[in-house]
Protein backbone atom coordinates (compact mmCIF):
# COMPACT_ATOMS: atom_id res chain seq x y z
CA UNK A 1 0.00 0.00 0.00
CA UNK A 2 2.75 2.47 0.91
CA UNK A 3 4.65 1.67 -2.29
CA UNK A 4 1.78 2.68 -4.51
CA UNK A 5 1.44 5.97 -2.61
CA UNK A 6 5.00 7.02 -3.36
CA UNK A 7 5.37 5.57 -6.84
CA UNK A 8 2.38 7.17 -8.53
CA UNK A 9 1.11 10.49 -7.32
CA UNK A 10 -2.42 10.86 -5.97
CA UNK A 11 -3.62 12.41 -9.19
CA UNK A 12 -2.30 9.54 -11.25
CA UNK A 13 -3.84 7.01 -8.90
CA UNK A 14 -7.17 8.76 -9.08
CA UNK A 15 -7.05 8.78 -12.86
CA UNK A 16 -6.19 5.09 -12.84
CA UNK A 17 -9.16 4.40 -10.61
CA UNK A 18 -11.53 6.32 -12.84
CA UNK A 19 -10.15 4.67 -15.95
CA UNK A 20 -10.58 1.21 -14.47
CA UNK A 21 -14.11 1.89 -13.31
CA UNK A 22 -14.95 3.50 -16.61
CA UNK A 23 -13.83 0.44 -18.54
CA UNK A 24 -15.96 -1.81 -16.36
CA UNK A 25 -18.97 0.45 -16.66
CA UNK A 26 -18.46 0.62 -20.42
CA UNK A 27 -18.54 -3.15 -20.71
CA UNK A 28 -21.78 -3.42 -18.78
CA UNK A 29 -23.35 -0.62 -20.76
CA UNK A 30 -22.51 -2.31 -24.06
CA UNK A 31 -24.08 -5.52 -22.82
CA UNK A 32 -27.30 -3.64 -22.17
CA UNK A 33 -27.77 -3.28 -25.90
CA UNK A 34 -26.82 -6.76 -26.89
CA UNK A 35 -29.29 -9.53 -27.54
CA UNK A 36 -29.92 -11.76 -24.56
CA UNK A 37 -29.23 -15.46 -24.67
CA UNK A 38 -32.28 -16.62 -22.76
CA UNK A 39 -34.42 -19.33 -24.35
CA UNK A 40 -37.92 -18.77 -23.01
CA UNK A 41 -39.29 -22.15 -22.16
CA UNK A 42 -42.86 -22.74 -23.16
CA UNK A 43 -42.50 -20.73 -26.36
CA UNK A 44 -39.25 -22.35 -27.35
CA UNK A 45 -38.53 -25.94 -26.38
CA UNK A 46 -34.96 -26.95 -26.81
CA UNK A 47 -34.70 -30.29 -28.62
CA UNK A 48 -33.21 -32.90 -26.30
CA UNK A 49 -30.74 -35.61 -27.34
CA UNK A 50 -32.38 -38.91 -28.19
CA UNK A 51 -30.70 -40.64 -25.29
CA UNK A 52 -32.14 -38.20 -22.70
CA UNK A 53 -33.66 -40.11 -19.85
CA UNK A 54 -37.25 -39.22 -19.09
CA UNK A 55 -40.53 -41.08 -19.44
CA UNK A 56 -40.35 -44.87 -19.56
CA UNK A 57 -41.98 -46.98 -22.27
CA UNK A 58 -42.33 -50.70 -22.90
CA UNK A 59 -41.50 -51.51 -26.50
CA UNK A 60 -42.50 -54.16 -28.99
CA UNK A 61 -40.66 -56.60 -31.28
CA UNK A 62 -40.31 -56.12 -35.03
CA UNK A 63 -42.95 -58.88 -35.13
CA UNK A 64 -45.33 -56.82 -33.04
CA UNK A 65 -45.12 -58.93 -29.89
CA UNK A 66 -44.33 -57.38 -26.49
CA UNK A 67 -40.67 -57.57 -25.65
CA UNK A 68 -41.08 -57.72 -21.88
CA UNK A 69 -40.60 -61.22 -20.46
CA UNK A 70 -41.21 -60.30 -16.79
CA UNK A 71 -37.74 -61.38 -15.77
CA UNK A 72 -37.68 -58.85 -12.87
CA UNK A 73 -34.18 -57.66 -13.78
CA UNK A 74 -35.36 -54.03 -14.07
CA UNK A 75 -37.19 -54.24 -10.75
CA UNK A 76 -34.04 -55.62 -9.16
CA UNK A 77 -31.83 -52.96 -10.72
CA UNK A 78 -34.08 -50.05 -9.77
CA UNK A 79 -32.44 -48.13 -6.90
CA UNK A 80 -35.74 -46.80 -5.55
CA UNK A 81 -37.87 -49.89 -6.17
CA UNK A 82 -40.45 -48.17 -8.30
CA UNK A 83 -41.07 -51.08 -10.72
CA UNK A 84 -43.29 -54.01 -9.96
CA UNK A 85 -44.81 -56.64 -12.21
CA UNK A 86 -46.27 -60.11 -12.34
CA UNK A 87 -45.32 -62.67 -14.99
CA UNK A 88 -47.35 -65.28 -16.76
CA UNK A 89 -46.81 -67.87 -19.47
CA UNK A 90 -48.67 -68.01 -22.75
CA UNK A 91 -49.86 -71.21 -24.41
CA UNK A 92 -46.83 -71.29 -26.71
CA UNK A 93 -44.51 -71.02 -23.72
CA UNK A 94 -43.55 -67.38 -24.15
CA UNK A 95 -43.38 -65.40 -20.93
CA UNK A 96 -45.09 -62.05 -20.67
CA UNK A 97 -45.99 -59.55 -17.94
CA UNK A 98 -49.62 -59.70 -16.81
CA UNK A 99 -49.41 -56.38 -15.10
CA UNK A 100 -46.50 -53.95 -14.97
CA UNK A 101 -46.49 -50.91 -12.74
CA UNK A 102 -44.03 -48.05 -12.50
CA UNK A 103 -44.42 -45.38 -9.84
CA UNK A 104 -43.20 -42.27 -11.63
CA UNK A 105 -43.28 -40.32 -8.38
CA UNK A 106 -40.44 -42.47 -7.10
CA UNK A 107 -38.63 -42.94 -10.38
CA UNK A 108 -35.34 -41.07 -10.56
CA UNK A 109 -34.87 -41.55 -14.31
CA UNK A 110 -31.44 -43.08 -13.85
CA UNK A 111 -31.79 -45.55 -16.71
CA UNK A 112 -30.51 -48.55 -14.77
CA UNK A 113 -33.63 -50.51 -15.70
CA UNK A 114 -32.95 -49.77 -19.37
CA UNK A 115 -29.41 -51.05 -18.98
CA UNK A 116 -30.51 -54.17 -17.14
CA UNK A 117 -33.22 -55.28 -19.54
CA UNK A 118 -32.06 -58.26 -21.64
CA UNK A 119 -34.76 -57.92 -24.26
CA UNK A 120 -34.49 -54.12 -24.65
CA UNK A 121 -38.12 -53.88 -23.63
CA UNK A 122 -38.03 -51.06 -21.10
CA UNK A 123 -36.60 -47.82 -22.53
CA UNK A 124 -36.41 -44.18 -21.51
CA UNK A 125 -37.56 -41.46 -23.89
CA UNK A 126 -36.87 -37.70 -23.90
CA UNK A 127 -40.49 -36.82 -23.08
CA UNK A 128 -40.63 -35.08 -19.68
CA UNK A 129 -43.73 -32.88 -19.57
CA UNK A 130 -46.07 -35.15 -17.67
CA UNK A 131 -46.22 -33.64 -14.19
CA UNK A 132 -49.49 -33.86 -12.29
CA UNK A 133 -51.02 -32.32 -9.20
CA UNK A 134 -52.36 -35.62 -7.88
CA UNK A 135 -49.53 -37.91 -6.97
CA UNK A 136 -51.55 -41.06 -7.50
CA UNK A 137 -52.01 -40.16 -11.15
CA UNK A 138 -48.30 -40.68 -11.58
CA UNK A 139 -48.48 -44.44 -11.08
CA UNK A 140 -48.37 -45.84 -14.61
CA UNK A 141 -49.87 -49.22 -15.43
CA UNK A 142 -48.86 -51.41 -18.34
CA UNK A 143 -51.38 -49.90 -20.73
CA UNK A 144 -49.86 -46.45 -20.11
CA UNK A 145 -46.38 -47.75 -20.78
CA UNK A 146 -46.77 -50.12 -23.72
CA UNK A 147 -46.17 -48.56 -27.13
CA UNK A 148 -46.55 -49.86 -30.66
CA UNK A 149 -43.04 -49.33 -31.91
CA UNK A 150 -39.60 -50.62 -31.07
CA UNK A 151 -38.26 -47.51 -29.35
CA UNK A 152 -34.55 -47.00 -29.85
CA UNK A 153 -33.89 -50.44 -31.34
CA UNK A 154 -36.43 -51.29 -34.01
CA UNK A 155 -34.68 -54.49 -35.20
CA UNK A 156 -33.81 -56.40 -32.05
CA UNK A 157 -35.79 -59.53 -31.27
CA UNK A 158 -34.62 -61.35 -28.17
CA UNK A 159 -36.16 -64.60 -29.22
CA UNK A 160 -33.94 -64.80 -32.28
CA UNK A 161 -30.91 -64.80 -30.02
CA UNK A 162 -31.89 -66.86 -26.98
CA UNK A 163 -33.83 -70.00 -26.47
CA UNK A 164 -33.51 -71.05 -30.11
CA UNK A 165 -32.91 -74.67 -31.01
CA UNK A 166 -29.82 -75.11 -33.19
CA UNK A 167 -30.76 -76.41 -36.61
CA UNK A 168 -27.72 -75.54 -38.73
CA UNK A 169 -24.10 -76.35 -38.16
CA UNK A 170 -21.93 -74.65 -35.56
CA UNK A 171 -21.48 -70.94 -36.27
CA UNK A 172 -24.74 -70.47 -38.14
CA UNK A 173 -26.65 -68.67 -35.35
CA UNK A 174 -26.87 -64.88 -35.24
CA UNK A 175 -23.63 -63.32 -33.97
CA UNK A 176 -22.08 -66.73 -33.40
CA UNK A 177 -18.42 -67.11 -34.34
CA UNK A 178 -17.22 -70.07 -36.43
CA UNK A 179 -15.39 -72.73 -34.35
CA UNK A 180 -11.59 -72.31 -34.14
CA UNK A 181 -9.54 -74.54 -36.48
CA UNK A 182 -7.22 -76.45 -34.09
CA UNK A 183 -4.99 -77.81 -36.85
CA UNK A 184 -3.87 -74.51 -38.29
CA UNK A 185 -1.63 -71.73 -37.07
CA UNK A 186 -3.65 -69.01 -38.68
CA UNK A 187 -5.85 -66.88 -36.41
CA UNK B 1 -55.86 31.98 -0.76
CA UNK B 2 -58.09 30.78 2.02
CA UNK B 3 -57.04 28.34 4.69
CA UNK B 4 -59.49 25.61 3.68
CA UNK B 5 -58.44 25.77 0.06
CA UNK B 6 -54.81 25.66 1.09
CA UNK B 7 -55.38 22.61 3.25
CA UNK B 8 -57.28 20.84 0.49
CA UNK B 9 -54.52 21.55 -2.02
CA UNK B 10 -51.94 20.34 0.46
CA UNK B 11 -53.80 17.10 1.03
CA UNK B 12 -54.17 16.55 -2.69
CA UNK B 13 -50.48 17.14 -3.21
CA UNK B 14 -49.61 14.86 -0.33
CA UNK B 15 -51.81 12.10 -1.68
CA UNK B 16 -50.43 12.35 -5.17
CA UNK B 17 -46.83 12.44 -4.04
CA UNK B 18 -47.32 9.53 -1.65
CA UNK B 19 -49.01 7.39 -4.24
CA UNK B 20 -46.49 8.40 -6.87
CA UNK B 21 -43.55 7.55 -4.66
CA UNK B 22 -44.90 4.21 -3.48
CA UNK B 23 -45.91 3.14 -6.95
CA UNK B 24 -42.64 4.40 -8.31
CA UNK B 25 -40.60 2.52 -5.72
CA UNK B 26 -42.65 -0.61 -6.26
CA UNK B 27 -42.15 -0.60 -10.00
CA UNK B 28 -38.54 0.35 -9.49
CA UNK B 29 -37.97 -3.09 -7.97
CA UNK B 30 -39.32 -4.56 -11.18
CA UNK B 31 -37.38 -2.16 -13.38
CA UNK B 32 -34.16 -2.92 -11.54
CA UNK B 33 -34.57 -6.66 -11.99
CA UNK B 34 -35.30 -6.22 -15.69
CA UNK B 35 -32.41 -3.83 -16.23
CA UNK B 36 -30.00 -6.03 -14.30
CA UNK B 37 -31.16 -8.93 -16.43
CA UNK B 38 -30.51 -7.13 -19.69
CA UNK B 39 -27.08 -6.02 -18.56
CA UNK B 40 -26.34 -9.64 -17.68
CA UNK B 41 -27.53 -10.74 -21.18
CA UNK B 42 -30.59 -12.48 -19.82
CA UNK B 43 -34.21 -11.49 -19.42
CA UNK B 44 -35.59 -10.18 -16.18
CA UNK B 45 -39.00 -11.25 -14.90
CA UNK B 46 -41.43 -11.12 -17.80
CA UNK B 47 -44.17 -13.59 -16.93
CA UNK B 48 -46.38 -11.86 -14.36
CA UNK B 49 -48.51 -9.80 -16.73
CA UNK B 50 -47.72 -8.10 -20.04
CA UNK B 51 -43.95 -7.81 -20.15
CA UNK B 52 -43.91 -8.78 -16.47
CA UNK B 53 -45.35 -5.43 -15.39
CA UNK B 54 -47.49 -6.98 -12.66
CA UNK B 55 -44.46 -8.47 -10.94
CA UNK B 56 -44.53 -5.94 -8.05
CA UNK B 57 -48.16 -6.84 -7.45
CA UNK B 58 -47.19 -10.50 -7.29
CA UNK B 59 -44.38 -9.62 -4.88
CA UNK B 60 -46.70 -7.66 -2.63
CA UNK B 61 -49.23 -10.47 -2.56
CA UNK B 62 -46.48 -12.91 -1.70
CA UNK B 63 -45.12 -10.74 1.09
CA UNK B 64 -48.54 -10.10 2.55
CA UNK B 65 -49.44 -13.76 2.67
CA UNK B 66 -46.23 -14.84 4.36
CA UNK B 67 -46.05 -15.68 8.03
CA UNK B 68 -45.03 -12.75 10.20
CA UNK B 69 -42.33 -14.25 12.37
CA UNK B 70 -41.21 -12.46 15.50
CA UNK B 71 -38.21 -14.04 17.21
CA UNK B 72 -38.75 -15.16 20.76
CA UNK B 73 -36.38 -12.88 22.62
CA UNK B 74 -37.01 -9.92 20.36
CA UNK B 75 -37.98 -6.56 21.74
CA UNK B 76 -41.52 -6.62 20.38
CA UNK B 77 -42.36 -2.96 20.12
CA UNK B 78 -39.10 -1.90 18.51
CA UNK B 79 -39.05 -4.95 16.26
CA UNK B 80 -42.48 -4.12 14.95
CA UNK B 81 -41.87 -0.46 14.28
CA UNK B 82 -38.24 -0.27 13.13
CA UNK B 83 -39.06 -0.84 9.43
CA UNK B 84 -41.65 1.90 9.63
CA UNK B 85 -38.96 4.38 10.75
CA UNK B 86 -36.90 3.63 7.65
CA UNK B 87 -39.80 3.87 5.24
CA UNK B 88 -41.25 6.94 6.92
CA UNK B 89 -38.08 9.03 6.90
CA UNK B 90 -37.45 8.13 3.30
CA UNK B 91 -40.92 9.24 2.29
CA UNK B 92 -40.73 12.42 4.38
CA UNK B 93 -37.59 13.68 2.62
CA UNK B 94 -39.71 14.15 -0.45
CA UNK B 95 -41.78 16.77 1.34
CA UNK B 96 -39.20 19.45 0.54
CA UNK B 97 -38.26 18.41 -2.98
CA UNK B 98 -39.67 20.62 -5.74
CA UNK B 99 -40.73 18.45 -8.63
CA UNK B 100 -41.95 21.16 -10.99
CA UNK B 101 -42.14 24.93 -11.24
CA UNK B 102 -45.15 26.89 -10.03
CA UNK B 103 -48.38 25.87 -11.68
CA UNK B 104 -51.21 28.35 -12.08
CA UNK B 105 -54.61 26.65 -11.93
CA UNK B 106 -57.71 28.78 -12.19
CA UNK B 107 -55.88 31.86 -11.12
CA UNK B 108 -54.33 30.25 -8.04
CA UNK B 109 -50.58 29.82 -7.99
CA UNK B 110 -49.77 26.35 -6.70
CA UNK B 111 -46.15 25.62 -5.84
CA UNK B 112 -45.18 22.12 -6.86
CA UNK B 113 -43.53 21.29 -3.59
CA UNK B 114 -45.29 20.03 -0.52
CA UNK B 115 -43.50 22.26 1.89
CA UNK B 116 -41.02 24.93 0.90
CA UNK B 117 -39.01 25.07 4.10
CA UNK B 118 -36.33 27.68 4.12
CA UNK B 119 -34.02 25.11 5.71
CA UNK B 120 -35.09 22.36 3.34
CA UNK B 121 -31.57 21.04 2.83
CA UNK B 122 -31.00 20.62 6.56
CA UNK B 123 -34.37 18.94 6.84
CA UNK B 124 -33.44 16.41 4.18
CA UNK B 125 -30.09 15.65 5.79
CA UNK B 126 -31.69 15.38 9.22
CA UNK B 127 -34.22 12.88 7.98
CA UNK B 128 -31.60 10.71 6.38
CA UNK B 129 -29.82 10.73 9.74
CA UNK B 130 -33.03 9.64 11.41
CA UNK B 131 -33.27 6.80 8.95
CA UNK B 132 -30.20 5.33 10.61
CA UNK B 133 -32.33 4.71 13.69
CA UNK B 134 -34.55 2.34 11.80
CA UNK B 135 -31.62 0.20 10.80
CA UNK B 136 -30.00 0.30 14.23
CA UNK B 137 -33.23 -0.52 16.04
CA UNK B 138 -34.02 -3.31 13.62
CA UNK B 139 -30.65 -4.88 14.14
CA UNK B 140 -30.86 -4.54 17.93
CA UNK B 141 -34.44 -5.65 18.34
CA UNK B 142 -33.93 -8.87 16.44
CA UNK B 143 -32.08 -10.37 19.38
CA UNK B 144 -29.65 -12.13 17.11
CA UNK B 145 -25.90 -11.67 17.15
CA UNK B 146 -25.62 -11.55 13.41
CA UNK B 147 -28.40 -9.02 13.09
CA UNK B 148 -26.74 -6.88 15.71
CA UNK B 149 -23.39 -6.92 13.95
CA UNK B 150 -25.04 -6.22 10.62
CA UNK B 151 -26.97 -3.37 12.14
CA UNK B 152 -23.85 -1.92 13.76
CA UNK B 153 -21.96 -2.02 10.50
CA UNK B 154 -24.86 -0.45 8.65
CA UNK B 155 -25.07 2.34 11.21
CA UNK B 156 -21.33 2.99 11.08
CA UNK B 157 -21.42 3.11 7.30
CA UNK B 158 -24.40 5.42 7.15
CA UNK B 159 -23.16 7.94 9.68
CA UNK B 160 -19.71 8.02 8.10
CA UNK B 161 -21.10 8.86 4.71
CA UNK B 162 -23.52 11.40 6.04
CA UNK B 163 -20.56 13.62 6.80
CA UNK B 164 -19.39 13.75 3.23
CA UNK B 165 -23.02 14.01 2.11
CA UNK B 166 -23.47 17.19 4.07
CA UNK B 167 -20.04 18.62 3.40
CA UNK B 168 -20.43 18.21 -0.35
CA UNK B 169 -23.59 20.29 -0.21
CA UNK B 170 -21.94 23.31 1.44
CA UNK B 171 -20.62 24.65 -1.90
CA UNK B 172 -24.12 24.30 -3.35
CA UNK B 173 -25.46 26.43 -0.53
CA UNK B 174 -22.66 28.90 -1.16
CA UNK B 175 -23.65 29.15 -4.79
CA UNK B 176 -27.38 29.40 -4.20
CA UNK B 177 -27.21 31.57 -1.08
CA UNK B 178 -30.01 29.59 0.45
CA UNK B 179 -30.88 26.32 2.17
CA UNK B 180 -34.28 26.12 0.54
CA UNK B 181 -34.45 23.55 -2.22
CA UNK B 182 -36.85 25.67 -4.25
CA UNK B 183 -34.34 28.51 -4.28
CA UNK B 184 -31.49 26.13 -5.10
CA UNK B 185 -33.39 25.02 -8.19
CA UNK B 186 -34.18 28.61 -9.08
CA UNK B 187 -30.51 29.47 -8.66
CA UNK B 188 -29.65 27.06 -11.44
CA UNK B 189 -31.48 29.11 -14.02
CA UNK B 190 -28.37 29.80 -16.07
CA UNK B 191 -26.41 26.58 -15.63
CA UNK B 192 -26.76 23.48 -13.47
CA UNK B 193 -24.36 23.33 -10.55
CA UNK B 194 -22.71 20.15 -11.79
CA UNK B 195 -20.77 22.26 -14.26
CA UNK B 196 -19.15 24.38 -11.58
CA UNK B 197 -19.00 21.76 -8.82
CA UNK B 198 -18.09 18.45 -10.44
CA UNK B 199 -16.13 17.27 -7.40
CA UNK B 200 -19.04 18.01 -5.08
CA UNK B 201 -21.35 16.13 -7.42
CA UNK B 202 -19.09 13.10 -7.36
CA UNK B 203 -18.77 13.14 -3.58
CA UNK B 204 -22.51 13.58 -3.12
CA UNK B 205 -23.25 10.78 -5.56
CA UNK B 206 -20.86 8.35 -3.90
CA UNK B 207 -22.20 9.24 -0.46
CA UNK B 208 -25.74 8.79 -1.72
CA UNK B 209 -24.91 5.31 -2.98
CA UNK B 210 -23.45 4.52 0.43
CA UNK B 211 -26.48 5.95 2.26
CA UNK B 212 -28.87 3.70 0.40
CA UNK B 213 -26.57 0.75 1.10
CA UNK B 214 -26.36 -0.14 -2.57
CA UNK B 215 -23.54 -1.94 -4.26
CA UNK B 216 -20.61 -1.25 -3.96
CA UNK B 217 -21.47 -0.31 -0.37
CA UNK B 218 -23.96 -3.02 0.43
CA UNK B 219 -21.99 -4.97 3.02
CA UNK B 220 -24.76 -4.56 5.62
CA UNK B 221 -27.11 -6.32 3.25
CA UNK B 222 -24.74 -8.68 1.56
CA UNK B 223 -24.06 -10.10 4.92
CA UNK B 224 -27.33 -11.84 4.35
CA UNK B 225 -25.59 -13.98 1.85
CA UNK B 226 -22.44 -14.34 3.84
CA UNK B 227 -23.69 -14.41 7.41
CA UNK B 228 -26.70 -12.27 8.26
CA UNK B 229 -27.74 -8.65 8.24
CA UNK B 230 -29.95 -6.30 10.17
CA UNK B 231 -33.09 -7.55 8.48
CA UNK B 232 -32.51 -11.29 8.84
CA UNK B 233 -35.24 -11.96 11.33
CA UNK B 234 -37.82 -10.04 9.36
CA UNK B 235 -40.31 -11.84 7.17
CA UNK B 236 -43.32 -11.01 5.13
CA UNK B 237 -44.46 -7.44 4.83
CA UNK B 238 -42.07 -6.07 7.46
CA UNK B 239 -39.21 -7.19 5.30
CA UNK B 240 -41.09 -5.72 2.36
CA UNK B 241 -41.29 -2.42 4.21
CA UNK B 242 -37.51 -2.38 4.75
CA UNK B 243 -36.96 -2.96 1.08
CA UNK B 244 -39.58 -0.48 0.05
CA UNK B 245 -37.80 2.01 2.29
CA UNK B 246 -34.56 1.27 0.50
CA UNK B 247 -36.03 1.78 -2.94
CA UNK B 248 -37.88 4.92 -1.88
CA UNK B 249 -34.57 6.24 -0.52
CA UNK B 250 -33.01 5.46 -3.88
CA UNK B 251 -35.65 7.46 -5.71
CA UNK B 252 -35.51 10.29 -3.18
CA UNK B 253 -31.73 10.56 -3.28
CA UNK B 254 -31.94 10.55 -7.05
CA UNK B 255 -34.35 13.44 -6.74
CA UNK B 256 -31.96 15.23 -4.40
CA UNK B 257 -29.06 14.78 -6.81
CA UNK B 258 -31.24 16.16 -9.56
CA UNK B 259 -32.28 19.15 -7.45
CA UNK B 260 -28.84 20.01 -6.14
CA UNK B 261 -26.68 19.45 -9.16
CA UNK B 262 -28.68 18.81 -12.30
CA UNK B 263 -31.03 21.76 -12.19
CA UNK B 264 -34.14 20.16 -10.70
CA UNK B 265 -37.06 20.54 -13.05
CA UNK B 266 -35.32 22.96 -15.38
CA UNK B 267 -34.87 22.11 -19.03
CA UNK B 268 -35.52 23.51 -22.49
CA UNK B 269 -38.44 21.92 -24.29
CA UNK B 270 -40.36 19.44 -22.21
CA UNK B 271 -42.72 20.30 -19.35
CA UNK B 272 -40.89 20.68 -16.02
CA UNK B 273 -42.29 17.64 -14.33
CA UNK B 274 -41.14 15.50 -17.23
CA UNK B 275 -37.63 16.88 -16.96
CA UNK B 276 -37.64 16.08 -13.27
CA UNK B 277 -38.78 12.57 -14.00
CA UNK B 278 -36.12 12.16 -16.68
CA UNK B 279 -33.36 13.30 -14.37
CA UNK B 280 -34.45 11.07 -11.50
CA UNK B 281 -34.69 8.13 -13.89
CA UNK B 282 -31.20 8.83 -15.15
CA UNK B 283 -29.71 8.87 -11.65
CA UNK B 284 -31.56 5.72 -10.68
CA UNK B 285 -30.35 4.07 -13.87
CA UNK B 286 -26.81 4.90 -12.87
CA UNK B 287 -27.46 3.35 -9.44
CA UNK B 288 -28.60 0.15 -11.12
CA UNK B 289 -25.74 0.27 -13.58
CA UNK B 290 -23.26 0.50 -10.70
CA UNK B 291 -24.93 -2.45 -9.05
CA UNK B 292 -24.48 -4.51 -12.18
CA UNK B 293 -20.82 -3.62 -12.56
CA UNK B 294 -18.95 -3.16 -9.34
CA UNK B 295 -17.88 -5.64 -6.67
CA UNK B 296 -18.55 -4.98 -3.04
CA UNK B 297 -16.22 -2.91 -0.89
CA UNK B 298 -14.83 -4.56 2.18
CA UNK B 299 -15.78 -2.92 5.44
CA UNK B 300 -12.38 -1.34 6.13
CA UNK B 301 -12.11 -0.14 2.53
CA UNK B 302 -15.53 1.41 2.91
CA UNK B 303 -14.55 3.25 6.09
CA UNK B 304 -11.26 4.34 4.56
CA UNK B 305 -13.07 5.79 1.59
CA UNK B 306 -15.60 7.62 3.70
CA UNK B 307 -13.31 9.16 6.28
CA UNK B 308 -9.91 9.42 4.68
CA UNK B 309 -10.83 10.26 1.10
CA UNK B 310 -14.27 11.81 0.78
CA UNK B 311 -14.27 14.06 3.85
CA UNK B 312 -10.88 15.71 3.16
CA UNK B 313 -11.73 16.17 -0.51
CA UNK B 314 -15.08 17.69 0.44
CA UNK B 315 -13.37 20.07 2.88
CA UNK B 316 -10.83 21.09 0.27
CA UNK B 317 -13.66 21.63 -2.16
CA UNK B 318 -15.38 23.95 0.30
CA UNK B 319 -12.19 25.97 0.78
CA UNK B 320 -11.60 26.18 -2.95
CA UNK B 321 -15.18 27.21 -3.64
CA UNK B 322 -15.01 29.86 -0.96
CA UNK B 323 -11.76 31.16 -2.36
CA UNK B 324 -13.07 31.36 -5.90
CA UNK B 325 -16.29 32.99 -4.74
CA UNK B 326 -14.32 35.61 -2.82
CA UNK B 327 -12.12 36.25 -5.83
CA UNK B 328 -15.07 36.66 -8.15
CA UNK B 329 -16.73 38.93 -5.64
CA UNK B 330 -19.90 36.94 -5.02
Amino acid sequence: MTDSKTKDGYLQQTLEIFRGMGQGLGVTLIHLFRRNITEEYPEYKRPLPERSRARIILTRDPDGEERCVACFLCAAACPVSCISMDGDEREDGRRWARWFRINFARCIYCGLCEEACPTLAIQLTPFFEFCDRKILNLVAEKEDLLVDHGGKNEEYNFYRYAGVTMVGEKGSHINEEKPVDLRSNLP
Amino acid sequence: MSLVLGIILLLVKLGLVLIGLLVGAGWLTFGERRLLGWIQIRLGPNRAGPWGLLQPVADIVKLLTKEDLIPEGADRFIFLYAPAVVAMTALLIFAVVPFAGDVTLMGIRIPMVISDLNVGLLFALALSSLGVYGVALGGWASNSKYSLLGGIRAVAQMISYELSLGLSLVPVVMLAHSFSLVEIVQGQAKYPYILVQPVAFLIFFISAVAEVKRIPFDLPEAENELVAGYHTEYSGMRFGLYFLGEYVTMVVLGALVAVFFLGGWRGPLLPPILWFFVKVTLIVFVFIWLRATLPRLRYDQLMHLGWKVLVPVALLNIVATGGVALMLGR
